[in-house]
């Protein structure tokens, strides 16, 4: 019995359990809710934020107050980016995603450097360099249209790749795998979570912790350029700030999939599910009609409630 | 064995390092004079006694919010919903003016529920990650949508006017002097009197070591729910003074707000990790976000160029903040 209990309250297990469970009440609000082509189109969105999710993931897992504030950001340049250089054409689709990977481990680098040379605080060192990006976007949307997405990029969002699923989705299910191999099978992954869960510990095993802190901001950065560059493809033009829904959103994600704010603890394979619980939830909610306000309501309460199934902080103790 | 000379010259910290520690918002400070000093070298009339005034009367809420957030960092917590508090706030008590009449008592009453209102909206965040314990951060951006979802249903669009009463009183003028003067010095006594109460004492020490502060005795589940309630009620203070400034009431106004909050207590010299904070630098904070703000538009900044260079020099104080900071503590 106790088996059964504790195998029920993992994280991964819990994200599991109420996707299920939202499935089976957007089916039962609106039927068709569950259909085959819904789940995909679901799947899509939530392979967007699970891409942003997975560079939150690995720096909120180094620890020490990880977290990265500037993905939103990083994310609405990468599609500017990636609009203007392959405008329309299938021939830019490869410079597009060099251009938004340097700009992406640019910006990481920089956040980096910030939090480990100078100490600063991630959350404050994103927070500003998320006002920076904020002021680029405005410097480049003057300047230049906002672009168009090649129709090789739409369609490998869009359109079916292989086995009638979508080429964005296999890229998730690549990442996934590259993920779980990375946090578990290298000598990298091991390291942030020594990092994450004893930084003084892991600093005298001789763990190179300075480095180790830049490379998941840099991570961070190249997810989030992915993402924004995927993005583009599945609206087709960029438009203002498109990305800043992902900031804490993918936090979020992080967290229903269980791994905990405080790092050290947690995986990616829950991000994913954790992804896909809120891109559900998301989903429910605009089918239902009611309006803007109450569809707020009922989604910032559903999230209260949804993390009380989590870990929850410990209670204090003499 | 040779004998070991004993040093008898007793240890003290340096003069700076002293000063530092008495008044932890004299680097905020120095920050200010500094672009006080830049906004007048660029145009002399920024420093006129009236440009002065209104850049006070446009900021006091970000000043007032950049306070609510300092008591919630004091105990190492944070909150992002400060600003939908502020916007719930700000509809709620627009709404009731107009339905009591305009009046002075319909202008007062709103003000009194409006309070009433930042006071629950803190306690609810207080409950939910101090009695909850769910994690700051999320949770208190759950509850963000949540106030956002209620100010919508209260006003679904922007733009119904405060009764003339309140703004002509915010932006106008009291016995020869401006309004938000009374507004900063009753400000002011309230931050000095509640300095010396024990709450920010056991706020500060729940942050410094929550554990520590428990074994000592400390309710830390209750000084977390009123370090919320706090930040409720100054939210509050923040929408009157937004309301003042803005003459309307508008649903999503606080938004953009909450993250300039959480600058203005990092500009100020306060640690974000608790324990350590200090209110009058936020209020020097936000004012710092303002004078950048006006420094890069009397600088001749290219319209577009504007949000960038702004955003770099946050960047930058905020930079130096931290690291002035860390010396005041080291």
């Amino acid at each position: 019995m106790t088996t059964v209990v504790s195998f029920i309250k993992q994280p991964l297990v819990i994200a599991l359990l109420l996707i299920v469970a939202l499935l089976a009440l957007g089916e039962s609000l609106s039927p068709g809710f569950a259909s085959a082509d819904q789940i995909l189109r679901l799947l899509i969105v939530a392979s967007l934020l699970g891409i942003v999710a997975a560079g939150q993931n690995v720096v909120i897992l180094g620890g020490r107050e990880g977290i990265d504030l500037s993905v939103g950001g990083v994310v609405s340049l990468s599609a500017i980016i990636a609009g203007n250089v392959m405008n329309g054409a299938d021939g830019g689709i490869l410079p597009a995603i060099l251009a938004c990977l340097a700009a992406g481990a640019f910006f990481g680098l920089l956040n980096g450097l910030g939090v480990t040379l100078l100490r600063i605080p991630p959350l404050v060192m994103t927070l500003g360099m998320l006002g920076v990006l904020q002021g680029l976007l405005v410097v480049i949307r003057n300047g230049i249209p906002s672009g168009r997405a090649a129709p090789g990029l739409s369609a490998f969002v869009t359109q079916p790749l292989a086995l009638g699923i979508p080429g964005i989705i296999w890229l998730w299910i690549a990442i996934g795998l590259f993920m779980a191999f990375m946090l578990n099978r290298t000598v990298f992954g091991h390291r942030i979570y020594a990092i994450g869960s004893n930084e003084h510990a892991a600093y005298m095993a001789g763990v190179p912790v300075r480095r180790m802190r830049i490379g998941p901001f840099m991570i961070s950065g190249m997810f989030a350029a992915i993402a924004g560059l995927c993005l583009l493809g599945y609206s087709g033009s960029s438009f203002a700030n498109v990305g800043e829904q992902y900031m804490l959103s993918s936090i979020i994600a992080v967290v229903f999939g269980g791994t905990s704010l405080a790092g050290g603890k947690g995986g990616y394979t829950g991000t994913m599910a954790g992804a896909l619980l809120l891109v559900i939830l998301q989903g429910i909610l605009t089918t239902v009609n009611i309006d803007e306000s109450g569809r707020q309501m009922v989604f910032g309460a559903t999230l209260l409630l949804l993390m009380l199934f989590y870990g929850r902080g410990r209670a204090m103790r003499a | 064995m040779t004998p070991t000379t004993i040093e008898t010259r007793p240890i003290r910290p340096g003069g700076l390092k002293l000063w530092l520690e008495r008044y932890p918002f004299l680097p905020a400070l120095i920050i200010v004079v500094a672009l006080l000093a830049l906004n007048g070298a660029f145009s002399p009339n920024s420093l006129s006694y009236r440009s002065l005034t209104g850049l006070l009367s446009t900021y006091m809420a970000l000043i007032m919010l950049a306070i609510a957030q300092t008591y919630v960092v004091s105990a190492g917590d944070i909150d992002l919903s400060a600003g939908a508090t502020l916007s719930l706030v700000n509809v709620v008590i627009v709404v009731l003016m107009e339905k009591w009449g305009g009046g002075a008592s319909a202008v007062i009453g709103a003000m009194l529920a409006g309070i009433l209102l930042g006071l629950a909206c803190g306690v609810i965040n207080g409950i939910v990650v101090a009695a909850l314990r769910l994690q700051a951060i999320v949770a208190t951006f759950a509850t963000s949508i949540f106030f956002t979802g209620l100010a919508l249903y209260v006003m679904p669009v922007a733009g119904t006017p405060a009764p003339a009463l309140f703004w002509r009183s915010y932006g106008g003028r009291l016995l020869g002097l401006p309004f938000v003067f009374y507004v900063l010095a009753v400000l002011a006594l309230l931050l000095f009197v509640l300095s010396r109460t024990r709450l920010v004492t056991q706020l500060l020490a729940v942050g410094d070591d929550q554990q520590a502060a428990y074994q000592t005795g400390l309710p830390v589940v209750l000084v977390r729910i009123k370090g919320y309630a706090l930040c409720g009620l100054f939210s509050a203070l923040a929408a009157f003074c937004l309301t003042g400034d803005t003459a309307s009431g508008d649903p999503l106004v606080g938004s953009k707000m909450t993250l300039y909050s959480v600058a203005a207590v990092v500009l100020g010299g306060s640690a974000l990790a608790g324990g350590w904070t200090t209110v009058v630098g936020s209020l020097l904070g936000a004012l710092t976000i303002g004078l950048v703000n006006s420094l890069v538009f009397f600088m001749g900044t290219p319209s577009e160029w504007q949000n960038f260079v702004q955003g770099l020099a946050i960047l930058l104080v905020l930079m130096a903040g931290v690291l002035a900071g860390r010396r005041a503590r080291a």
